[in-house]
């Protein structure tokens, strides 16, 4: 799913420093924050918003959970939203255990709830709406459009999106997938979310060496008529190195930058040597398509 | 965290699954007073690496003189670029049968998988080759567990001499192992059946999860700590990631995607990235820390700070990357470019502290400092 205005946003870990931040910025861009969990501060209000002692406490009441919480804490904050009816929740948390990511996408299956993350640095839809921690609200950055992008990566994420803009080409929707090995929305589903959103023209991915992520999304990326450019990190990174993110190691020879890039161009995506290419790729495609 | 095998060990018996005796020994006489108290035994080198035995670190000794001689020869050797330093002395077993099984972390499944095979002692992935009939893969519900029943029919069809209820047992036991450890991998190759009918571990390889070190403070100390540059070990503990790579051109950028990329580009135009240092996530409020550690490497000839700022303020890493450049004054160019979360303060800060414009673009930037790089080697 593609996050709306009409979604309503309930921020777990919502009086911490970040929460306090990230939420301030959230409800100034527009977005529709409906409260927060600390169960040390339910009953209190904080940024004018009601605080509750779980997310169950507020089912009902909220369609997304976005977590500002350390990553000991996220398993049960997790299992809380789910059990509470989250549609959707936004796991900003980097370095959960492995096995407590595991738990919460137990967790989210039997509720039957969305996992973005964990390790994401949220959604963006510009103009509209966001959640995390991702500057939304910095107009060089982002502008509304007609490109969706996904990205492992916040940062890289931001790069791209500005080197759209600096092009001259808006985004119809950002999309963090998360720097995990175990993520609970990968980037072939969100590439079908954005292929089914009206609004999404074309499509740039932002991978990473490490994992399967972009060779499955190539298999998706053929059969649709939306043109995709993709960049792929880390082809300068070392094998058998953890480039920072869990997800981003090659060993063994799997999950390297020739793998990928070979899987994205037989799939008919133009991969960029830098990102600042991205634009003009999206653009010939476009054309290309316009005939 | 990877463990040696004599630190695995006793954590798998510590979850009721036999291991043959053994002693740890550092030099040759220990090594020989060992296999006189066990009797003939198995001198194994220790490191946090596969293929051992290929490598010559792994010999047999029927007297103490023997095992003397064996712990000389392969204690100072070097196994996948590790010094050998330590080696076990175990006794040996009548082996009937070599079997292999292991619980990993299932990217695929995001869930637990239990693997075993009637051929131990090899390769997993060449054993899944040459007979996949013999691999048997259990995903697990890991709100469930695995149950012995679950364990059995899995099993199923394999020739295992009778013994196919207490391999279940055994597997029931090494993923109850898996989860108390917090282990990314737990595996055992070879498990053995042995002549009188016991299933012991002859090997372990177990490979603790990362982010759950703090939560294993019992544990984690008997990790093999991990293969590091000085420069490297120092940014470990200042809580960054920092790896050396050999070129000419410093990388400063915020969160690993982006740092991954400005190394491309420094390649993509001709030049060698010095390092990976990212001062993203949490470490964001390090860059003055970071700076410091990364103007230590004496091959950089030109610095490159590249923010893309989305939880990792811009205005807060440029003031510490400001104040560092201030206070170590280094007799190389830098350049800058950054964007994102409080772009208008850094850019600010920059030109009126160090009196530097900022790059617009990325590829600009990048440019300019491998030219500068360039200039600097000539």
């Amino acid at each position: 799913m593609i996050l709306r205005k009409s979604h309503r946003i309930l921020v777990q870990g919502i009086t911490g420093k970040q929460g306090t931040f990230w939420t301030q910025a959230m409800i100034d861009f527009g977005a529709s924050v409906v409260g927060g969990v600390n169960p040390k501060k339910a009953g209190s209000e904080h940024l004018g918003l009601p605080v509750y002692a779980s997310a169950r406490d507020a089912a009902g009441r909220f369609d997304v959970a976005l977590m500002f919480i350390p990553p000991m804490a996220a398993k049960a904050a997790a299992i809380d939203a789910c059990e509470a009816g989250a549609r959707m929740i936004v796991c900003l948390t980097e370095h959960i255990p492995a096995q407590d990511v595991m738990e919460m996408h137990a967790a989210a299956r039997s509720s039957g709830s969305r996992i973005v993350g964990p390790n994401t640095a949220g959604l963006v839809t510009p103009g509209e709406t966001f959640a995390g921690i991702m500057p939304a609200f910095n107009k060089t950055v982002f502008r509304p459009g007609a490109v969706g992008v996904i990205s492992r990566s916040g940062s890289l994420g931001t790069l791209a999106s500005l080197n759209l803009t600096q092009q001259g080409l808006g985004q119809s929707a950002f999309y963090g997938v998360g720097g995990d090995p175990m993520i609970g929305t990968t980037t072939r589903d969100a590439l079908q979310f954005l292929d089914a959103d009206p609004k999404t023209e074309a499509v740039v991915i932002c991978g990473e060496i490490g994992g399967s992520a972009e060779e499955e999304a190539a298999e998706y990326a053929a059969t649709m008529r939306k043109p995709v450019a993709a960049f792929i990190a880390g082809r300068a990174s070392p094998p058998d190195k953890k480039m920072g993110h869990a997800g981003a190691i090659v060993s063994g020879g799997k999950g390297d930058y020739a793998s990928k890039r070979r899987a994205l161009e037989r799939a008919g995506v133009a991969v960029a040597d830098t990102p600042s290419q991205l634009p003009t790729l999206l653009r010939e495609s476009l054309a290309a398509h316009a005939v | 965290m990877n463990f040696e095998e004599w630190a695995a060990k006793p954590l798998l018996a510590a979850h009721g699954i036999a291991v043959p005796p053994s002693r740890l020994a550092r030099d040759a006489a220990e090594a020989a007073a060992a296999a006189e108290a066990i009797g003939p035994c198995v001198v194994k080198a220790q490191v946090p690496t596969g293929k051992r035995g290929k490598a010559g670190g792994i010999k047999l000794a029927a007297t103490p003189a023997e095992a003397r001689a064996a712990a000389e020869a392969i204690l100072g050797m070097e196994i996948g670029g590790y010094l050998v330093e330590k080696v076990l002395i175990e006794a040996q077993l009548p082996i009937e049968k070599e079997l292999y099984a292991a619980v990993l972390n299932d990217p695929a499944a995001k869930a637990p998988s239990v693997l075993f095979s009637t051929e131990g002692g090899m390769d997993v992935e060449e054993a899944a080759e040459s007979n996949p009939e013999a691999m048997r893969r259990i995903v697990v519900d890991i709100t469930k567990g695995l149950s012995p029943e679950e364990a059995l029919a899995a099993l199923d069809g394999l020739p295992l001499d009778g013994q196919a209820a207490a391999i279940a047992e055994t597997l029931v036991k090494l993923y109850q192992a898996y989860r108390a450890l917090d282990a990314e991998l737990l595996e055992v190759n070879p498990l053995v059946i042995t002549r009188d009918g016991e299933i012991v571990a002859l090997d372990c390889k177990f490979t603790l999860d990362d982010s759950a070190v703090p939560r294993q403070p019992e544990i984690a100390p008997k990790g093999a700590p991990e293969r590091m540059t000085a420069l490297e070990r120092e940014a470990a503990d200042a809580g960054l990631k920092y790896i050396e790579l050999g070129g000419s051109v410093g990388v400063l950028a915020n969160g690993a995607g982006l740092t991954m990329t400005t190394m491309d580009a420094i390649t993509h135009y001709g030049g060698t990235p010095a390092n990976f240092l990212e001062i993203g996530g949490e470490a964001y409020t390090k860059a003055e820390t970071a700076l410091r550690i990364l103007l230590k490497n004496p091959n950089i000839k030109s610095l490159l700070v590249n923010f893309c700022g989305a939880f990792a303020r811009t205005d807060v890493m440029s003031q510490g990357v400001v104040e560092a450049w201030k206070a170590l004054d280094p007799d190389i160019p830098v350049f800058f470019t950054v964007h994102g979360t409080g772009e208008e303060e850094a850019v600010a800060l920059i030109r009126r502290e160090l009196d530097i414009e900022p790059f617009d673009l990325m590829d600009d930037a990048v440019r300019a400092v491998v030219a500068a790089a360039e200039e600097r080697a000539a």
